[in-house]
């Protein structure tokens, strides 16, 4: 597909759609599907054939609109408004439709000055619930490939690295790096082969947001990927997918076709010398293949087991060549970045963090779902506001971030702006962007105890001290709730965290003892509280809390 | 005759625990150490072997590097200060090697090994007398169908040289590790009993690369079974001679 002809589908399809008098999106990504909103979206627009609109009306499967508590959800736009609706059922479709040229259904109607859809930021999410996912037309009536057609045809490969190292864009996959820079290491590295891989591994507890973007915009993946290629001088690509996303999978496996059948992947794309191809490849269920030296094994077919860094990926990654490994997240920053300058993009956030973060909120929260935040944001401004705060009257306790490898903040620091060097210092991670809200009710040893024993059972088996350590935590950890714990198995816990933090070969095992060691920062009385002191049992007291 | 022609690897000086020390740039710390009279722990590590870095004991401490890194696959650096014995590193090894001991079932007095084990001399070189970590107990299958030799997962450290010896040496890889975290075990190709390998051509490397009594020959009663890896070594530069 040349630029002229991309131009010409995007009018086209701008054209098709102001036609169309309203649209009735539904959503159709994975927590609305698992509320049957196919059954809606067929209700729809069974009501809108009864009622003989159906040249007006349009009814679009769309990807995830955010606030995931309330599904199904609804959108209709007609001209340039917009009504969101919440819980909607098939049996409702009858009177949604009925209504469209008068007032809104007021009782599935969401508030349009809800704080969840007017504090966001959104440019990772810009497309998610606008257009349809499997649509590569709709991708490209929001401006979809215009990048990479701007890319290929005014901008030299270095121009794109350092669009992207003005934009400050840092990793959005845990580790916060600076994409720009890993990018021209890459280019630098030397070598006549070269690979793009993207990091799809998402498999901390409680997080969704590469889930969401992979099921709702998965062009925007590709055309980030693309990109990439270009400006690191790669022509192989592969996307890392966890084979417990299906819906991913097989949206990501049409983007892919439908990229290739109009020329915006393979060879010459745009018409362009410029080639590269994407493949999948999809995880079996081990949560350190989200580490990139396991992931690139994985996909060479070995064992995912990590090995130590030196030499990172960028160096010796895929079959030892330079491997630019980036996740969901960063890919899908990277199109609006080239578009509209990394100028443009720096200009959102702070001073270290720049542009915005997708967070999936889960736990004891209002509006559980995704939200899409500009950098700097307080973490009360997150919990308080845009989710709704903590449901039945209950108090906040803490909010968990980062997975697994992250911390527990309690509500001291709600204040605090999230940012890559804040939460570091309040012992947690930004990570992937997991966000689990705890209240009054849960007990923080459990908590731990939790993550530890995800750790274990995720560890690869390969080094010591994440092997054994972990499960040695793990063990005092289920000590210490049951009461039978002393204090010098406090002081051994501490111990071990030190060791495997210190000794562990990969990030799996050197992370892990996060969640303990921010919970006995914060709330060690409730460790202590359940220590034995008089080598009796278990206390009266912790075994009542037991109990709880 | 012009210098520069000449393929000459990089020499450069660096310094190990305040000892000035030469290296080829493709020599490993562990190995510029050893050179030079410097021992660092290594429990994984087999020379002649591919380096994992698994067992962690030879993490040493770099200057200006936060993390520890692997001497068996950490690679010399002009300027380089390397320290390899330092409080901490000596506490870290103690506790990853009571972390080995309290994994399985390393009962020294009935092992046939005892005497001619690596782990019992690291215990010693390291002086852990005692274990302050649970242990775990696990009950643990021994394989004895193969006709020579025996596997005793009770003894097993999961150094995976066994592994490594099988696949780059003998070139049958008839072992691999099956499982993850304390659930890993070493198998023998789709976990079958060993006797029933089709792949194995016991030839007997496992065992004797095997730093415990994990892998023995058969008919040895306790503290009989000596390994000898010499043969390893010599295969090695044998190889490099005719590559």
């Amino acid at each position: 597909m040349t630029p002229e002809e991309l131009t010409q589908m995007r009018d086209q399809t701008r054209q098709k759609k102001s036609d169309c008098k309203h649209c009735v999106n539904v959503c159709t990504a994975a927590g609305c599907l698992s509320l049957r909103s196919d059954q809606l979206k067929d209700a729809i627009d069974k009501a809108v054939h009864h009622a003989g609109r159906q040249d007006e009306v349009t009814v679009k499967s769309v990807g995830c609109m955010g606030l995931c508590s309330g599904g199904p959800l609804v959108s209709v736009e007609s001209g340039d408004d917009e009504v969101m609706y919440h819980d909607v059922k098939p049996e409702d479709a009858g009177e949604l439709v009925q209504s469209l040229d008068t007032e809104p259904v007021k009782r599935l109607q969401c508030p349009s000055d809800m704080p969840f859809f007017t504090q966001q930021t959104k440019i990772v999410l810009e497309n998610s619930g606008k257009i349809d996912p499997e649509l590569l037309e709709d991708y490209i009536a929001n401006d979809g490939y215009a990048a990479l057609t701007k890319a290929l045809t005014e901008m030299s490969p270095e121009d794109v690295i350092k669009e992207v190292q003005t934009s400050g864009l840092r990793g959005r996959g845990g580790g916060g790096y600076p994409t720009g820079l890993k990018w021209s290491t890459v280019a630098k590295s030397p070598g006549q082969k070269k690979y793009v891989i993207c990091n799809a591994d998402e498999g901390d507890p409680g997080a969704f947001m590469d889930r969401s973007v992979l099921e709702s915009d998965p062009h925007r993946v590709l055309e980030g990927m693309a990109l990439a290629a270009y400006a690191v001088g790669a022509d192989a690509g592969y996307i890392y997918v966890r084979a417990e996303y299906p819906l991913a999978i097989a949206r990501l496996k049409r983007a892919i076709r439908q990229a290739e059948r109009a020329g915006l992947l393979g060879a010459h794309i745009g018409g362009s010398t410029f080639r590269f191809m994407i493949e999948l490849r999809l995880g079996a269920g081990a949560f350190v293949c989200g580490e990139e030296t396991a992931l690139i094994a994985s996909v060479e077919g070995k064992r995912g087991q990590p090995r130590p860094r030196p030499p990172y990926p960028a160096q010796r990654g895929l079959w030892g060549c330079p491997t630019l490994i980036n996740n969901v997240e960063t890919f899908a920053n990277i199109a609006p970045i080239v578009r509209n300058g990394g100028d443009w993009f720096a200009s959102i956030g702070t001073e270290k963090a720049k542009g915005t973060k997708v967070f999936a909120l889960a736990g004891k929260i209002n509006n559980t779902g995704l939200i899409e935040v500009p950098m700097g944001i307080s973490l009360r401004e997150i919990v308080e506001n845009i989710g709704g705060g903590v449901p039945d009257g209950k108090q906040f306790k803490a909010v968990q971030t980062g997975g697994p490898s992250g911390g527990c903040i309690p509500i001291d620091h709600l204040d605090m702006p999230v940012e890559y060097d804040t939460l570091k210092q309040l012992g947690s991670i930004m990570g992937s962007g997991g966000m689990i809200i705890m209240d009054e009710t849960s007990n923080m040893v459990d908590v731990a105890r939790y993550f530890m024993e995800f750790c274990m059972s995720e560890s690869c088996g390969k080094c010591v001290p994440c092997r054994v350590g972990t499960w040695q935590m793990h063990e005092l950890l289920t000590k210490i709730i049951a009461g039978e714990a002393a204090p010098k198995d406090l002081d051994l816990l501490k111990e071990l965290c030190e060791v495997v933090q210190n000794t562990s070969l990969c990030g799996l095992g050197m992370t892990s003892p996060n969640p303990v060691l921010s919970t006995l920062r914060y709330f060690e009385h409730e460790y202590l509280e359940r220590l034995n002191t008089n080598g009796h049992g278990a206390t009266a007291e912790a075994a009542s809390t037991e109990g709880a | 005759m012009n210098m520069s022609t000449l393929a000459t690897p990089q020499v450069i000086t660096l310094q190990i625990d305040g000892q000035d020390v030469s290296a080829r740039a493709d020599e490993s710390i562990l190995d510029v150490a050893r050179e030079n009279g410097i021992d660092i722990p290594t429990m994984c590590h087999l020379d002649g072997l591919d380096p994992v870095g698994a067992c962690r004991l030879c993490l040493i401490e770099i200057e200006g590097t936060p993390k520890l890194l692997p001497a068996c696959m950490t690679y010399a650096e002009e300027g380089m200060r390397v320290l390899t014995d330092s409080p901490r590193l000596q506490k870290y090894r103690r506790t990853i090697l009571e972390l080995i001991f309290a994994e399985r079932n390393h009962v020294c007095s009935v092992c046939v090994s005892n005497g001619h084990c690596e782990l019992q001399n690291m215990a010693v070189k390291l002086g852990v007398s005692h274990v302050t970590v649970a242990y775990r107990y696990p009950k643990m299958e021994v394989d004895s169908s193969h006709d020579r030799f025996r596997l005793d997962h009770n003894r097993c450290i999961l150094c995976t040289r066994c592994v490594r010896v099988c696949d780059a040496v003998e070139g049958a890889h008839t072992k691999d590790v099956m499982g993850r975290g304390v659930l890993s075990a070493i198998i023998h190709d789709l976990n079958e009993p060993w006797g029933d390998s089709d792949t194995c051509t016991s030839c007997g490397k496992c065992v004797h690369v095997c730093p415990t009594g994990a892998l023995v020959e058969k008919g040895t009663a306790s503290s009989e079974m000596a390994k000898r890896t010499q043969f390893l070594p010599y295969l090695t530069r044998m190889r490099e001679h005719h590559s």
